[in-house]
């Protein structure tokens, strides 16, 4: 697969995976308003994930659909950050996980819009409409869990602590990353983290949360090399597809 | 005595007229307690209903097998929920709190559609729900639309728009899997025969052993009898069925006259079982909703505490 269709994906599986995790959270929120809004966001992430995949499946001209994309690719040839496979371990976790990531996708799809790939502008424009509005939502919550109960801000807290060494793997440039921004079709992502890490110290100052201390960071996941995690999401996920390979749905 | 008790019939007098004009009763309108008791337990039960159906078809959104019927089923949960607010919405007008109907139902004393206490075990069962469990609520809600109260009567009229949706895509999902392979077929045909009778059994006893019915027929909260509305939906539903090559699952059904059909017995025995709480899934439904609840007291919590409220 050529490096631009690559680098589709890498967008496309960050949307895709974290459509998935939101999606196991149904009817596990803590309140009803908030268990919608999860699935609101996993809505807008899917629909994010299809378009890029379909146009993928279309440039790669062998004849794959995004479906098959999504549902007959085995783990190395996802290409998601390992952040976003990390499991919904308590609401704490679903919102910090939401939050770096929406954060991410906030200054990265601003930046998309000025690639000169007409479908990557195009999708910037689109996704920018309602990452805006998932940042916004993660960080009012980021102040309610951080500035409320000493019981959330502990939660919050831990939650900060496990998450925080795969909260950069966003910006660790690899060689397709990096022949992208080189063509113009891929972003700087430079600018892309040091708008993201001024938008986590604010949003942390005004929650009274720290960041860690430890800033080990792990990747892998741009490259195919993930987490344990990725491979129990793909055995449910591609479960009927893997098992029925013949039947359309 | 002689004071109040030629008041209180004419409160009830002019109650009466205005239920027998088609006039609405609003929340602030003086009304008997047992309206006020029946519309509290049923309105909340509805409410129920909508959130805990949220499982069933919850258990299958990571194992959807398309990006497209991944985001349907996900709309369509997101539906059911907010069904569930403008329900529980409504009933709060009645004088008592979404908290408080909650804690009856994990007390036990609120119930839900007792549909939702059987399992999802296939692809199917998804669009089966859509089919006909969401068909056969279709069925009562669109009379409830005229319901005299007018908060739930309002509530109906934007439920019933979302829940036609649900009918049409849950017998896609049917019409797809009987145009599939033999398996898919199969699972079709499985899935119709362990959600037939339970779907018959949501419309609730004979009319002539149901308890609530003859007040709430009188007070017009509920517009048709259980068996009328029954029927309609059977009538309605095996020509569906028939389309797709799928087979009813009762060795006694009769075609009466052209479109008219009469079902055999319904296992009523199955269904007070269920309604007891020995339905294959009654504990696991509302365990599931007392754990998602009490786990996320904290998050209710930091969230009247915080700051960022004010």
């Amino acid at each position: 697969m050529e490096s631009k269709l690559k680098y589709y994906l890498q967008v496309a599986d960050n949307a895709l995976i974290l459509s998935h995790r939101l999606g196991e959270y149904s009817s596990h929120g803590p309140f009803l308003e908030e268990d919608l809004a999860n699935t609101n966001v996993a809505l807008d992430l899917i629909g994010i994930a299809e378009s890029i995949l379909d146009e993928t499946g279309r440039q790669e001209g062998l004849g794959r659909t995004g479906d098959d994309l999504a549902y007959r690719r085995n783990e190395t040839e996802f290409l998601n950050c390992l952040l976003v496979e990390q499991p919904n371990t308590d609401f704490a976790f679903v919102m910090v996980r939401q939050f770096f990531t929406d954060a991410f996708h906030f200054y990265f799809f601003s930046e998309l819009t000025k690639s000169n790939d007409a479908f990557l502008s195009a999708v910037g424009y689109k996704s920018l409409k309602e990452v805006t509005y998932h940042l916004r939502r993660s960080s009012e919550w980021m102040i309610r869990l951080g500035d409320g109960t000493p019981e959330a801000n502990a939660k919050t807290t831990h939650a900060i602590q496990t998450l925080w060494k795969f909260s950069h793997e966003f910006f660790i440039e690899n060689a397709i990353d990096l022949e992208m921004k080189n063509a113009g079709i891929g972003v700087d992502l430079k600018v892309v983290e040091s708008n993201w890490m001024q938008k986590i110290r604010e949003i942390f100052y005004m929650s009274k949360l720290s960041i860690p201390e430890n800033n080990y960071q792990y990747s892998g996941g741009k490259n195919g090399v993930h987490t344990e995690n990725l491979g129990y999401i793909l055995a449910e996920m591609q479960y009927l597809p893997s098992k029925y390979p013949d039947a359309v749905w | 005595m002689n004071t109040i008790a030629p008041a209180m019939e004419e409160l009830l007098a002019a109650f009466e007229e205005k239920i027998n004009a088609e006039v609405k009763i609003e929340p602030k309108d003086w009304m008997p307690e047992e309206y006020r008791q029946h519309l509290i337990r049923q309105i909340s039960q509805h409410a129920h209903s909508e959130v805990i159906g949220m499982q069933p078809e919850g258990n299958w959104i990571s194992r959807a097998p398309s990006l497209r019927s991944k985001k349907i089923l996900l709309a369509k949960i997101q539906d059911e929920g907010g069904h569930g607010l403008y329900l529980y919405s409504a009933a709060e007008t009645l004088g008592v709190s979404r908290e408080q109907f909650i804690a009856w139902l994990h007390e036990g004393k609120a119930k839900y559609s007792s549909v939702f206490n059987y399992p999802t075990l296939n692809w199917a069962d998804v669009g089966a729900i859509g089919w006909l469990v969401d068909g056969a609520a279709i069925t009562n809600q669109v009379s409830l639309q005229r319901t005299s109260y007018g908060p739930y009567a309002r509530a109906m009229v934007r439920i019933c728009k979302e829940e036609s949706f649900h009918q049409r895509q849950g017998y896609e999902i049917m019409w797809r899997m009987m145009e599939g392979t033999k398996a898919q077929q199969q699972m079709a045909q499985d899935a119709l025969n362990r959600w037939w009778w339970p779907a018959l059994m949501m419309f609730g006893p004979h009319d002539s052993d149901s308890p609530h019915s003859s007040l709430a027929m009188k007070w017009k909260i509920k517009r048709e009898s259980n068996d009328y509305l029954r029927d309609k939906f059977i009538n309605k539903t095996i020509p569906q069925a028939e389309l797709i090559g799928l087979k009813v699952p009762d060795p006694n059904l009769q075609l009466i006259s052209e479109g008219i059909y009469k079902h055999g017995d319904i296992n009523w025995d199955e269904f007070w079982e269920v309604v007891k709480g020995n339905g294959p899934c009654n504990q696991q439904r509302l365990e599931h909703h007392i754990k998602a609840h009490k786990e996320g007291a904290w998050v209710r919590a930091t969230a009247l505490a915080s700051k960022s409220n004010n």
